[in-house]
């Protein structure tokens, strides 16, 4: 019975049949009236406790990190000119910045005490310390697209492979067509391996749990440490020298296996793990069977995380070189057969392009990574997009279609009946088909509001989220290690709450 | 928060029950031997090696395995000092980076900085090492000769062949250098790191911040006293993380270090060395000699990885921000 009165009981608790002349929430524990009912109080709200922002601005701060910013500057300028024991723009960034945060620390101490002066000089250093990585991350993609622009233009260059190119012809022959369709080709082995065995293995981690299952859990974190080059190097010894296999695109997409099954493992293990176990009880407390309950609740529930696990581990495997440099070797020429002669992938090529001192093999070089990292961040956005659906967002996607459609139709349907009668009765149709279905939803939310707020009350009594704010929702599980995947993730999945609702 | 799991249940399983746990095991059965594999295939092969090195391998220097002359002290010391340089580097920046994320950015921009930080770890090693290779390269030697010059006093920052009173003395000596490697490999790991740290730091109780906040406190002193206390352990831990990356990074550090086979402990000068480098570099010519040789440098390698790795979890699930994760 503990576990009763942890958590609120959805039948009795919601909402409180309010006896007359008894408020509900005047007693603790059970109140019994002169009806003899009993209930318990109402449980309390979901705290969801919204951080209060504690910044303000005010003119003095402006008008002291501006003349900061002047003074540093000019004084800098005056050092690199007249006294110049340095150069380069590098260092006078540097020297930039340290004068700004010294003369910035002194315009401040003027008029604050010493804990502000303090205060401000870690503002303004966690502010430079997260804009240098994020202006980093700008430039390293910039750097790699511009310099790259010389050879993308070039159709031929996404049409052709490099056999007929030597390294002095011009970047109007030649391109990375085998290095694309080496990296599609792999990447598809490997995941054909590995999205079976992961996740089969997640879920006998998650669901069969035994000393047995914990020791493979154990050894599956301890691979995720395994050093990429160190999986090329065991399948270059294993399948090239002892069996004598050759070098070829299916060694490399074993590499890149070995090498992303943990990480998958992993991700995937944390995702399953966020499935709330109330919703496993109700599902076997119905009668379902451990595979019913899989099938039905546990992958459901997590679909979306998966997804996300599985293309964020697709994007580290993309992404790797030296296990296919050790297992795969280079090719200039087109060659889709994963099983013989080597097949060369977009980051080996990169990394055999800019080998090179010709400019035009350069080029070349930087056009390639700039494809692989367009890729690696077309594989993020679609997981960005697959992770963040919630039962709230395509409801309300569902909707905009059907309204569109709906006020298509009455805009049209006078039109069509005009031109065909015969369209009409199909037209009318698909309006009533909307009208119902809109009717359908409303009724169907009245009557799920209460059950869908029982199921909130229950999930936050069990995970408190309250600390969590909305942003973290949109947190991806990361395939790296450890305390990725917050709690937030249940709430994605959670069945519609009063906000989704609405 | 405690994620609660099913009650126990006896039940009569039915068939297709049987079929999915036996299914799930042999997936478990599987992938714990691929596993298992790569660890005791490397140690066999490894094993040849070490045999004829003896102690030797922790010693030596250089790396002629078929002269019999081989061991992995300059590789692993250097390996150690990139790590080194980049964790430094890595850590002010992802704990900036984390506590502007969780205490100072306004709210609509938070999650478009947690995409960024996350696209930032996603991206390829291979062009973090061209970044390296063509700009930071040509861009950093002034800072390392003004270090150089600077704090050449202090052994590590010292650069032989360089003179200070030369003004136009070339800048090759400061190329390809460990730190040049740290720096690349501290941007690979700064997402990491940050990912972490952004969310222990992210949990650190509200009462606490604001009854910081009442008493006074700036909001450096409220970071100081309750934000940074909550997330140390996940702060310890996501660095050794980023560490374990750092330590087996292969292909960025190929790309700017000029290998050596000495320990080389000065980080701005040209010639470095690492485990993984090593092997890129070395494999293709091995003899099956020298193959196990280079075996045994992966596996001292992935031991060390492992270490850190184990101690990095194990301090993130011991402390008390990172208990529940």
């Amino acid at each position: 019975m503990t576990t009763l009165t942890d958590r609120p009981a959805p039948s009795a608790s919601f909402p409180p049949p309010t006896p007359t002349g008894v408020s509900a929430g005047s007693g603790s524990g059970t109140v019994p009236t002169q009806q003899e009912t009993t209930f318990t109080p109402p449980p309390e709200a979901p705290i969801t406790e919204v951080r209060r922002q504690t910044s303000g601005l005010r003119m003095i701060d402006l008008l002291s990190a501006g003349g900061a910013a002047v003074a540093s500057v000019s004084l800098t300028a005056l050092l690199f000119t007249q006294l110049a024991p340095v150069s380069g723009p590098i260092a006078f960034a540097v020297i930039a910045y340290l004068l700004f945060v010294g003369i910035y620390a002194l315009l401040v101490s003027f008029d604050e005490p010493g804990p502000a002066v303090r205060d401000r000089i870690v503002l303004v250093a966690v502010h430079s310390l997260a804009w240098t990585v994020l202006a980093t991350l700008v430039f390293v993609v910039t750097f790699t697209i511009v310099k790259g622009a010389d050879a993308l233009p070039h159709l031929n260059f996404f049409t052709q492979d490099m056999s007929l190119a030597g390294p002095l012809d011009p970047l109007t022959t030649g391109g990375v067509l085998h290095a694309i369709l080496g990296t599609l080709i792999q990447i598809t082995i490997a995941l054909i391996i590995t999205i079976p065995l992961g996740i089969t293995t997640a879920l006998y981690l998650g669901e069969v749990p035994g000393r047995f299952s914990r020791f493979v859990r154990t050894i599956v974190e301890a691979m995720t440490a395994l050093p990429s080059i160190v999986s090329g190097l065991f399948i270059f010894a294993t399948f090239i020298l002892i069996l004598g296999v050759e070098k070829s695109g299916f060694a490399a997409s074993l590499a890149i296996s070995v090498m992303m099954l943990p990480i998958m493992i992993r991700a995937a293990d944390v995702v399953f793990r966020l499935v709330p176990g109330t919703l496993k009880e109700a599902s076997i407390g119905l009668g379902a069977g451990q595979w019913k309950t899989v099938w039905h609740v546990v992958l459901p529930t997590s679909r979306s995380g998966l997804t996300t696990a599985i293309i964020l581990a697709t994007a580290r495997g993309i992404g790797e070189t030296s296990p296919v440099l050790l297992t795969s070797g280079f090719t200039a020429s087109l060659n889709v057969d994963p099983f013989h002669g080597p097949m060369v992938s977009l980051p080996l090529a990169v990394f055999q392009f800019v080998k090179s001192p010709e400019p035009t093999m350069i080029a070349r070089g930087f056009g390639t990574a700039a494809v692989l990292m367009l890729l690696v961040l077309l594989l993020f956005i679609v997981a960005r997009i697959i992770g963040g659906q919630t039962l709230a967002v395509t409801e309300k996607r569902r909707e905009r279609l059907l309204r569109f459609t709906a006020a298509f139709r009455s805009v049209f349907a006078p039109l069509g009946a005009k031109i065909t009668g015969a369209a009409a009765p199909a037209l009318a149709g698909g309006k009533a088909r909307v009208d119902s279905y809109f009717a359908d939803r409303d009724k169907r939310l009245q009557s799920e509001a209460r059950p869908a707020n029982e199921t909130a009350a229950l999930l936050t009594a069990t995970e408190p989220i309250g600390v969590l704010d909305d942003n973290d929702l949109a947190t991806l599980p990361h395939p790296a290690p450890a305390a990725s995947a917050g709690p937030a993730d249940i709430r994605d999945d959670k069945p519609e709450t009063p906000e989704d609702t609405k | 928060m405690s994620l609660d799991s099913p009650r126990q249940l006896t039940t009569l399983r039915d068939p297709a029950d049987i079929v999915f746990r036996t299914v799930a095991r042999s997936g478990g059965v599987i992938v714990l031997s691929i596993m298992l594999l790569v660890g005791v295939f490397l140690a066999f092969r490894a094993s040849q090696a070490l045999s004829v090195a003896g102690f030797s391998f922790l010693t030596e220097q250089a790396w002629e395995p078929d002269s019999g002359r081989f061991g992995i002290a300059a590789v692993i010391v250097g390996t150690i000092l990139i790590a080194l340089v980049a964790i430094v580097i890595a850590v002010p920046l992802a704990i900036g980076t984390a506590l502007y994320i969780t205490e100072y950015a306004p709210r609509w921009f938070r999650s478009i900085l947690i995409g960024l930080v996350d696209i930032m770890a996603a991206i390829p090693s291979v062009v973090y090492g061209l970044w390296g290779f063509f700009f930071l390269q040509g861009n950093i030697t002034p800072i390392s000769k003004w270090i150089s010059q600077t704090f050449g006093w202090i052994p590590i920052f010292a650069v032989d062949g360089a003179d200070p009173n030369d003004p136009l003395s070339s800048v090759t000596v400061y190329t390809s250098s460990t730190f040049i490697a740290g720096i690349v490999v501290a941007f690979m790991i700064t997402p990491i790191i940050t990912s972490i740290m952004r969310e222990v730091f992210g949990q650190a109780p509200l009462g606490e911040r604001e009854g910081a906040l009442a008493l006074g406190s700036t909001r450096w002193g409220m970071i100081k006293s309750v934000v940074l206390p909550f997330g140390r352990g996940g702060m310890i831990g996501g660095t050794m993380l980023g560490l374990g990356r750092a330590l087996g990074e292969t292909i960025a550090v190929y790309m700017i270090i000029s290998p050596v086979f000495v320990i080389q402990p000065h980080i701005l000068q040209n010639g470095a060395s690492s485990v993984s480098s090593l092997i890129a570099l070395r494999y293709g010519e091995a003899t099956p000699f020298g193959l196990s040789a280079l075996m045994a440098a992966g596996l001292a390698l992935f031991l060390m990885t492992l270490v850190v790795n184990f101690a990095a979890s194990t301090i993130v699930a011991r402390s008390r921000s990172g208990a529940s994760s």
